[in-house]
């Protein structure tokens, strides 16, 4: 395949930053679309020009590193996937790609295609944990049963793999689901009740303090959750919220 | 120097408690006034750092990536064991201890494997404490599985994610203690040297790898839980950032390289689909409780399946050679994973490889899913003949249980397991071998500790599956809290390091001197080219099987890609910026170095043992015919090079392990 990139080039935080178009050939749909870049960027240092910028490591969809908006879409066309597992068989010969970084007021373009996350970071310092010792002296694991339905919901939220995908499609740059995963991983579990107040009334405060958006029920961000995580949780943590306000 | 292992006296089920009743502590008044650091925040850099600020140590930690929870730790898949016989059928330290060693090859220090069982049910308890979502049962007590090599079910997981649930465990763990101000995190920071002072392991330097600042860190003591080598293959499943480089400063500084040539091959991962492969990914192990393994018997078959004319689907049972089961009846599928690869390279080296490369086998779920349609049929009272049915109830058994590797394969394949065979083939996994460590976890430098995969403690020639994020946690959250405090002890009185002695300028200026030398060396080739270079190096002549003629070959080759290097490497743009091809040039750098020894270690070590095997060392009869054979009276050591310039030049220190509680024997899995 022959194709068309146009891909956001910033030179660091401070830099206005624009779009520039790129000419690659001889792509094979069996790339990763992070390989195709690998491609680019090695055309690049041949030339003597400086590759592209991206974040990325395990590229196999689960450290959540890579963050790529392509086509307007975060993680690009295909669903439930990370950018590193698209693989370029979305593409057709002849296409132009449209490739920008994760936007949103929270997470500031560092270089080219990489945003800094780190308030995600930040929530979870907040709150993000269960406050055991970790020298070991806890009670036996089955100690502790859990219904599995409830087992298996908290599973699903702790899937979560913190790429900011679910910001970068809202429109109003909310980081709700990202939170909400977390409380309701907790939340959901015998361990997590103890704190369960002071979790989300403190993680929540982080979120605005570094300038998230609203939640206004679009759905977006679970359209484009490489790991499907459902908007259920931001229904459970706005209950989770309301009780530990009324409490609090 | 000589090698001491600092094992404790005494029987091996009571050296722990006895080895910590005994051992100096550091109270807590005194803890507030040292300084750890600790590089990487996987499971066992994560779990260290969060469990040393909880006792109260000042911590520093620091990782490349740009969050902790991004470490490699969190691409583990299928579990995590530990001896809690949940499931009755057996199991006890013992056993996992026996196991290990066995799984290891016998070439592992029986007293680390023997703590590392001890302690391995505690991880659990720990684990779930912290609100890991293990998967459980319907009664709500936990599930387990079983993986290759033992007899036993006692790994634990979460669905194939159980590394990402672990380690966002830890990763919680530690966001405590930053919120509390105990650890000062260091994300996209880079280490590229040890500094020494007095001969003791004082602190680090680093690179901001955003601003391109070189920064100096002092502290007490220095641990490095930074993962693995396999990247000098240049393909692995390994994270793309994954590299030796800490580990190989530490080493150039003093620290003695153990057993290098110990390397995962994993018998099931995607194969390679072409030149512009950067990484390679592996199916869970855990598909070998439920998945059969086979290629065709027949030649005409398997070219009929590389033309494309015949399906796997539509081959008989009969003409099917499930070589595992055929040759190992007592394992089948799930003998350990060093024995499974060299059977899929034996069949597609005789020319049964099932694509167009000739270097795939296949993963079969087809009989597990009419297993499971039947079980579920039978629960729910429904029509056990309607074959419809029975692969609908199945099919939705496997994707609960597997789920989520299902959907990689398909992603990246771009065809349904569900429906056909997965195609598979050895990849580089996991590294055995790493920085030395006696008891404590301490390397031969003073105050500078080695944790995790980065070491090379605990699994011997080949580790068995589930068994690396039970390593990581142990060393982390409960051995080396113990061990450190020990070395601490003498340290309460020291005040803090100051960073502005001559060691720090020197290692500082070291490390400039190469970051200039990069931006300004008027190369011709990229990084990759050379990393790619030393990848087909190691694969071809260092990978799944050795001799002596590819090994001298390839330590002659790698010399000279080196000198090229050197020479020839262009690295764009400037230092003081994100700049990733220059961390990349230092990373290839020391790989280069790495690859060396690693090759000189295959050559000296004249027997097969775990994921090392020499062709000259096999058994020639009877029923154990065509298997590794290993060389106890002559290699029963752990190889601990020391640096002294080149590669070639390394001097090599023995190890000697005793095997008193357990009994050396061939490995049969028959």
């Amino acid at each position: 395949m022959n194709l068309t990139l146009k891909i956001w080039r910033q030179k660091n935080a401070n830099d206005k930053g624009k779009m520039v178009d790129y000419k690659i050939s001889d792509v094979s749909p069996d790339m990763s679309f992070l390989e195709m870049l690998d491609v680019l960027n090695e055309q690049l240092i041949n030339e003597g020009d400086e590759p592209v910028a991206f974040d990325h490591d395990c590229r196999e969809g689960i450290c959540g590193m890579c963050s790529l908006y392509i086509n307007g879409e975060a993680h690009g066309p295909d669903r439930g996937v990370t950018t590193c597992q698209l693989h370029m068989r979305m593409f057709k010969d002849g296409d132009t790609i449209f490739i920008e970084p994760f936007r949103a007021k929270a997470f500031p373009v560092i270089k080219d295609l990489v945003v800094d996350r780190g308030a995600f970071d930040r929530i979870q310092h907040a709150g993000g944990f269960i406050s055991v010792n970790t020298s070991g002296n806890t009670i036996d694991a089955n100690a502790i049963p859990v219904e599995k339905a409830d087992a298996d919901k908290a599973f699903e939220a702790a899937t979560c793999i913190g790429c900011g995908a679910c910001v970068a499609s809202c429109k109003n740059s909310s980081a709700m689901l990202f939170v909400g995963a977390k409380v309701s991983q907790f939340a959901l579990l015998p361990q997590g009740k103890v704190e369960a107040t002071d979790r989300v009334l403190n993680m929540v405060k982080q979120m605005d303090e570094e300038g998230f958006g609203n939640c206004t029920n679009t759905g977006a961000c679970e359209v484009e959750c490489p790991k499907g995580i459902s908007l259920e949780n931001i229904a459970r943590m706005n209950r989770e919220y309301l009780t530990a306000s009324l409490k609090g | 120097m000589a090698l001491d292992s600092k094992t404790p006296k005494g029987p091996i089920a009571d050296k722990w408690t006895n080895y910590k009743n005994k051992i100096d502590l550091v109270n807590p008044a005194n803890k507030r006034n040292i300084d750890v650091i600790v590089v990487g925040t996987g499971l066992a850099g994560g779990s260290a750092a969060a469990t040393l600020a909880e006792l109260g140590y000042n911590v520093k930690a620091f990782c490349f990536q740009d969050s902790p929870r991004r470490a490699h730790s969190i691409a583990a898949q299928g579990g995590i064991n530990a001896a809690k016989n949940y499931q009755g059928d057996g199991d006890s330290t013992y056993r996992l201890f026996y196991d290990t060693v066995k799984g290891g090859d016998y070439r592992s220090r029986e007293a680390n494997v023997y703590r590392l069982a001890e302690v391995s049910a505690n991880i659990i308890d720990q684990c779930v404490a912290q609100g890991v979502p293990f998967a459980r049962e319907y009664g709500g007590l936990l599930d387990n599985r079983s993986f290759g090599g033992v007899l036993v079910s006692r790994t634990f997981y979460a669905a194939g994610q159980t590394g990402q649930q672990l380690l966002l465990g830890a990763y919680s763990a530690m966001n405590r203690q930053i919120g509390r101000g105990k650890i000062k995190m260091y994300n996209r920071h880079e280490m590229l040297d040890v500094v020494k002072v007095d001969g003791k392991a004082r602190g680090i330097i680093t690179r901001n790898l955003i601003t391109g600042e070189i920064e100096r860190h002092s502290a007490h003591a220095v641990v490095l839980g930074t993962g693995g080598y396999g990247n000098v293959f240049f393909l692995s499943t390994n994270a793309m950032g994954s590299n030796v480089t800490a580990g190989w400063k530490a080493h150039k500084r003093g620290a003695y390289f153990a057993n290098p040539c110990y390397t995962q091959i994993h018998p099931t991962c995607i194969p390679v689909s072409g030149d512009h492969q950067s990484k390679l990914t592996l199916m869970s192990e855990s598909l070998r409780n439920d998945g059969r393994i086979w290629v065709p018997k027949n030649i005409k078959d398997v070219e009929a399946i590389r033309n494309k004319t015949l399906k796997p689907t539509q081959i008989a049972e009969g003409d099917r050679d499930y070589y595992l089961e055929r040759r190992y009846p007592a394992f089948g599928n799930l003998v350990p994973r060093d024995v499974a690869s060299r059977a899929a390279k034996e069949r597609c080296d005789a020319g049964y490889g099932v694509n167009a490369t000739g270097e795939a086998v296949y993963l079969d779920f087809a009989s597990a899913i009419t297993r499971y349609g039947k079980e579920q049929a039978t629960i729910k009272g429904l029509d056990l003949n309607d074959a419809a049915l029975i692969k609908k109830l199945g099919q939705e058994v496997v994707k609960n249980k597997y789920g989520n590797l299902f959907q990689m394969y398909e992603k990246i394949v771009d065809e349904n397991p569900y429906e056909t065979p997965m195609m598979i083939y050895p990849a580089v996994h996991y590294t055995m071998g790493g920085v030395w460590v006696d008891y404590n976890l301490m390397t031969t430098v003073p105050g500078l500790y080695c944790i995790g995969e980065a070491n090379f403690s605990d699994h011997g020639a080949n580790r068995l599956g589930a068994s690396a994020l039970m390593q990581g946690l142990a060393d982390g959250y409960f051995v080396l809290p113990y061990t450190i405090g020990d070395y601490l002890s003498d340290d309460i009185r020291t005040g803090p390091i100051s960073t502005d002695s001559k060691e720090f300028e020197e290692a500082e200026k070291e490390v400039r001197e190469k970051i200039e030398f990069f931006i300004n060396n008027e190369g011709s080739h990229s990084v990759d080219y050379f990393h790619k270079k030393l990848g087909k190096i190691m694969w071809n002549k260092v990978g799944m099987s050795r001799n002596v003629k590819g090994l001298t070959e390839a330590i002659q080759e790698i010399k000279a890609l080196r000198d090229q290097f050197w020479k020839e490497v262009k690295v764009p743009g400037s230092s003081d910026e994100l700049n990733e091809e220059l961390a990349k040039a230092g990373r290839v750098a020391d790989f280069l170095e790495l690859g060396e020894l690693f090759a000189k270690d295959a050559l000296n070590r004249e027997e097969s043992c775990g994921g090392h095997f020499r062709e000259d060392s096999v058994e020639l009869d009877g029923e154990q015919k065509g298997e590794a054979l290993r060389n106890d009276k002559d290699f029963a050591y752990v190889a601990a090079w020391e640096y002294k310039g080149e590669p070639s030049e390394a001097v090599l220190h023995k190890e000697e392990l005793e095997f008193n509680d357990i009994e050396l024997k061939q490995r049969s899995y028959k």
